[in-house]
């Protein structure tokens, strides 16, 4: 696993600098490894014997689910830990428990963490895998491609369709990977959102910035919804839910305004009537349940991409051809 | 790609006329066409499956249900080659394969360990009451005690040489050469 040459590298932190090729790659890879969710029997044994350790120092449904089921599936076995509970709480630092971890012999870690950049942090200092699973307001790659892979299904393709990510940019890694992803893959992205929760200068992101929804939904084909946070309303950066629901809400009435169709994404855990409105969720336009079924294959895609190999060897092994 | 020289081992027609014999074997094997299913192995025991059985429909009138594996993710060479693009996926009649005759299909036999990988993912699928593997080119050198139970042809390889079958949806042509790739290591 050491000298593991993966096409992706060693691990997968964000999607910012990954390139279009690669985040290709993975959504390609991960359309086979939808089909295997629906058979009988749900597992192939491409990584039988390898030990993944999901380490969740935030709290999280989906996406610690998700992984699991993906290692699962791919007949990985695994490990949870959770913050609560474990010797983390006794004060144990991250660079410790990943090396204690290390000490049992593991091969992958994936993590969630509440400090931007503790992603990378632990890839720099431990020779496992490390596939980010979210930390804080940086990245969460696997959502970002989950979200890309729903676009491109239900939308036939990515390159110069418009998206608009509404809602808290500024604290949000979602939002982040989700740009990348889609610059990467050609897509023009906007964002949209009360002032107070946008980044500083916002066009910085390579961004159109729509300061009413109104005209966001006039110009997207696809609007990615997030989870208002309720602590931000608590620390101030929006007066009440109410507010935030009559401003920025996304409503069959704003969306039957629309000159066209939209598709509208949610990465969950929904607040339904604050960010976006029950019919909206349940109606014709949300793929909100088929990116959850695409995060499985995604988390698939990108574990059995890092999986180790070693390329010297690949073309003489690729040589015997039919074999 | 080195310099290449290629020699023609199968015309179209030999293939042809070894497709016609494996499927009079297959149904003679079978006693018939009754749960019979065509299993092609990526990538072009497809193709070679698809000729057997538009041979065996022609001959005994009946329709033989057929699908596609692909054993990317059963392969045993993860940690030697790395993560492979998994071209084709795998897909099954709609009549499953419990309790049938599995004919499992490739275009050439060599090491064994394709076929291993099949055998796992076709376990994973179901119980078959019986599998049968059947290739249209035979090479030798097997790595594992696995061997075909129906053959088109059987090719001694030289090393450094490897055994291509062509086949019209890939290569725009259906035949098999002999390649020898100079300067690439076996």
């Amino acid at each position: 696993m050491s000298e593991a040459a993966s096409p992706l590298g060693k691990d997968l932190v964000g999607l910012e600098g990954l390139g279009g090729d690669r985040i290709r790659m993975i959504l390609d890879t991960a359309e086979p490894f939808k089909e295997i969710s629906e058979r009988r029997i749900k597992k192939v044994p491409v990584l039988r014997g390898k030990t993944i350790v999901n380490l969740f120092f935030e709290a999280s449904t989906r996406t610690r689910v998700s992984f699991e089921f993906a290692e699962k599936r791919l007949s990985a076995d695994t490990v949870n830990i959770s913050s609560t509970g474990s010797s983390v709480a006794k004060g144990e630092t991250l660079v410790d428990t990943a090396r204690n971890l290390e000490a049992m012999r593991i091969d992958m870690v994936v993590m969630r963490h509440g400090s931007s950049g503790a992603a990378r942090f632990l890839a720099e200092r431990i020779p496992s895998s490390v596939v980010n699973a979210g930390d804080g307001w940086h990245e969460h790659p696997t959502q970002g491609l989950l979200d890309l892979l729903t676009i491109r299904d239900h939308a036939g393709g990515i390159e110069g369709l418009k998206v608009c990510i509404v809602g808290d940019i500024l604290h949000s890694r979602v939002a982040r990977s989700n740009i990348y992803g889609l610059r990467a893959l050609g897509a023009e992205v906007a964002v949209c959102g009360p002032r107070t929760l946008m980044p500083p200068v916002p066009e910085e992101l390579g961004c159109v910035v729509f300061s009413r929804l109104e005209e966001a939904i006039e110009w997207a084909d696809v609007l990615n919804v997030l989870r208002l946070q309720l602590e931000r309303m608590e620390a101030g950066y929006v007066p009440s839910l109410r507010e935030y629901n009559r401003i920025w809400g996304v409503s069959t009435k704003r969306l039957e305004a629309a000159p066209k169709d939209l598709l509208v994404l949610h990465p969950g855990p929904m607040n339904r009537g604050v960010e976006i409105d029950s019919d909206v969720a349940d109606g014709e336009h949300s793929v909100i349940l088929n990116q959850v079924t695409n995060g499985v294959a995604v988390r698939m895609a990108v574990l059995y991409l890092l999986a180790g190999g070693q390329p010297e060897k690949a073309e003489a092994a690729k040589q015997g051809g039919e074999s | 790609m080195s310099a290449q020289s290629r020699i023609h081992v199968m015309s179209e027609s030999d293939v042809r006329r070894a497709v016609a014999r494996m499927a009079r074997e297959i149904v003679e094997r079978n006693g018939g066409t009754e749960g019979l299913v065509l299993m092609g192995i990526h990538r072009r025991g497809v193709q070679i499956a698809e000729l057997i059985r538009a041979e065996i429909e022609a001959a005994e009138g009946v329709h033989v249900p057929s699908g596609t594996l692909d054993i990317t993710l059963y392969r045993d060479d993860l940690e030697v080659v790395g993560p492979r693009p998994i071209v084709g996926g795998s897909e099954l009649p709609a009549e499953g394969i419990d309790e049938r005759c599995v004919v499992l299909v490739d275009d050439v036999a060599y090491t064994g360990r394709t076929t291993r990988a099949a055998l796992n993912e076709l376990g994973d699928w179901g119980r078959p009451r019986r599998i049968l593997l059947c290739v249209l080119v035979d090479r030798g050198g097997r790595e594992l005690p696995i061997q075909p139970d129906i053959t088109g042809r059987r090719i001694p390889v030289q090393p450094g040489q490897v055994v291509e079958v062509l086949v019209p949806e890939h290569d725009d042509r259906l035949g098999v050469e002999l390649v020898r790739k100079d300067g690439d290591e076996t």
